[in-house]
């Protein structure tokens, strides 16, 4: 069980999402997994056998480095990454009892049920509208939320984002204030820097995702609202068929173009 | 064999359980495995090595170290969540079970030899209760082994060969607690889920039987 196993979890939902929602997750394995596991864990790695304080005391520097670092960086991008990936497990589970209930019509040989066997129904991409829309924008809603709560997190309890090279410390049973060295500081810092940035990247794209699917919402309620005030005849049946067919092949050539493998 | 094998184990589990159940198999993947391999294991892998005493006196670090941490809190989580995930095999054993027998009467014997009906339910409802008696269990473990769920900064030791009480110094005890509560959360939201899901099958499984006997009598 590692961060491979949450790779195939979220794979699978990938095939349900909008474009901004693929580069999201594209943006989350690679610039902050992928760097989390290969780069920032070598780099804190020997943080509390490097961490060096200038006294002989013995424990003055267990206790001093747990006063400055309560919780280590890399444990919270750690617990960052596995809180901002679990609301993506909501519209798995929406997906999968969909399926689920299509698959029991099917069984049951429903003449309305469009499937001609259950590897198509295994296969089927769900839009996101009905209540699938609600679950969606939930989970980026709350995906939001705990990217926000992580990042005032770190700023509140490390006081910004610099890591320092000195820390003065004088908590018992350090004699008098006593100097202590962190270890690589420059190196944390820049990938302090470089993981909030993919942060508030991943921010910025959750939010336009967000948008996007309101909008579209909106415009898909004023659609509805404009057909049903005119007269349903022939012509609008027929007008609105094709719009959905062209609604499908934009959505398929997206996909085509994006081609993120689920 | 890793923790890829309980991954495994609990997939396929997952294809008898009741919704409440499969949130149970998330919580548990996502909330308690994943945090134990991504972030937990790297906190107390040195705890040794770190745990400081105030003396040069050989054997006193260990003595100390071995007095306070008999089994270390990883190697408690990493049962808990063994013995946690095993009830659930019962289930897939008792269907193998099912499915081996319909084979070998080659008949039908069961309507649907995965459905929780019957002997599956109660197999089950068995597991249901063992996950959360096992999970309590180790909470109370936990709570007696270490005087409640706090890790102080530091410890006083005053056992041979240590010469007199001595000053030991653990190492990132915040750290350490602010996972331990993290556990607890996740042990207590996994307890009130399995009792939601048993409480559930009995309600479901009790307004079947009465409503089979309402007919009946009307017939």
């Amino acid at each position: 069980m590692d961060w491979g196993a949450l790779h195939t979890i979220l794979g699978g939902v990938n095939k349900h999402s909008t474009s901004i929602g693929k580069i999201w997750l594209t943006v989350l394995f690679i610039f902050r997994i992928m760097i989390l596991v290969v780069a920032a864990e070598r780099v804190w790695g020997d943080e509390q056998d490097d961490f060096v304080c200038n006294t002989l005391q013995p424990g003055c520097r267990n206790v001093c480095y747990d006063h400055f670092f309560p919780i280590s960086h890399i444990r919270l991008w750690a617990l960052q990454l596995i809180f901002v990936s679990t609301p993506a497990l909501l519209v798995a589970m929406h997906v999968a009892y969909r399926r689920h209930e299509k698959k029991r019509q099917f069984r049951k040989g429903d003449q309305k049920c469009e499937f001609k066997d259950i590897e198509e129904i295994r296969k089927q991409r769900f839009r996101i509208e009905g209540s699938l829309w609600w679950t969606y924008t939930s989970s980026i809603f709350f995906r939001l939320i705990f990217e926000a709560i992580f990042m005032y997190a770190f700023y509140f309890m490390y006081d910004g984002f610099r890591m320092p090279r000195l820390m003065k410390c004088n908590a018992w049973p350090c004699p008098n204030t006593v100097d202590c060295f962190v270890s690589r500081p420059t190196e944390k810092t820049v990938f302090t820097i470089f993981m909030i940035a993919v942060s508030s990247i991943c921010i910025l794209l959750n939010v336009a995702e967000l948008c996007y699917l309101l909008t579209k919402f909106f415009l898909r309620r004023s659609k509805k609202a404009g057909n049903s005030k005119q007269q349903p005849n022939h012509e609008n049946k027929e007008e609105t068929k094709q719009n959905e067919m062209n609604e499908l092949i934009s959505d398929s050539c997206q996909n085509t173009v994006v081609g993120f493998s689920s | 064999m890793s923790w890829a094998f309980l991954r495994d184990v609990l997939s396929g589990v997952n294809k008898y359980s009741t919704g409440i159940g499969r949130i149970w198999v998330a919580v548990v993947f996502m909330f308690r495995l994943l945090v134990y391999v991504a972030a937990a294991e790297n906190i107390w892998k040195h705890e040794h090595d770190e745990f400081q005493c105030n003396i040069k006196q050989p054997g006193c670090e260990n003595v100390c170290f071995d007095h306070f941490f008999p089994v270390s809190h990883i190697r408690l989580w990493a049962l808990q969540l063994i013995m946690v995930s095993t009830p659930s095999l019962l289930v897939v054993f008792h269907v193998a079970y099912r499915e081996s027998r319909e084979k070998h009467h080659s008949q039908k014997l069961y309507t649907n030899p995965r459905k929780t009906d019957g002997g599956l339910l109660c197999t089950y409802l068995i597991s249901l209760i063992l996950k959360t008696g096992l999970e309590i269990v180790f909470l109370v473990l936990f709570y007696k082994l270490y005087n409640g769920f706090k890790i102080p900064r530091l410890v006083k030791c005053d056992i041979k060969p240590c010469p007199n009480t001595v000053d030991c110094y653990i190492s990132k005890p915040t750290e350490k607690m602010i996972f331990l509560y993290f556990l607890v959360a996740t042990s207590c939201l996994c307890i009130v889920l399995n009792l939601s899901e048993l409480s559930y099958l009995i309600f479901k499984y009790s307004i079947k039987c009465y409503l089979k006997r309402l007919v009946k009598k009307q017939q």
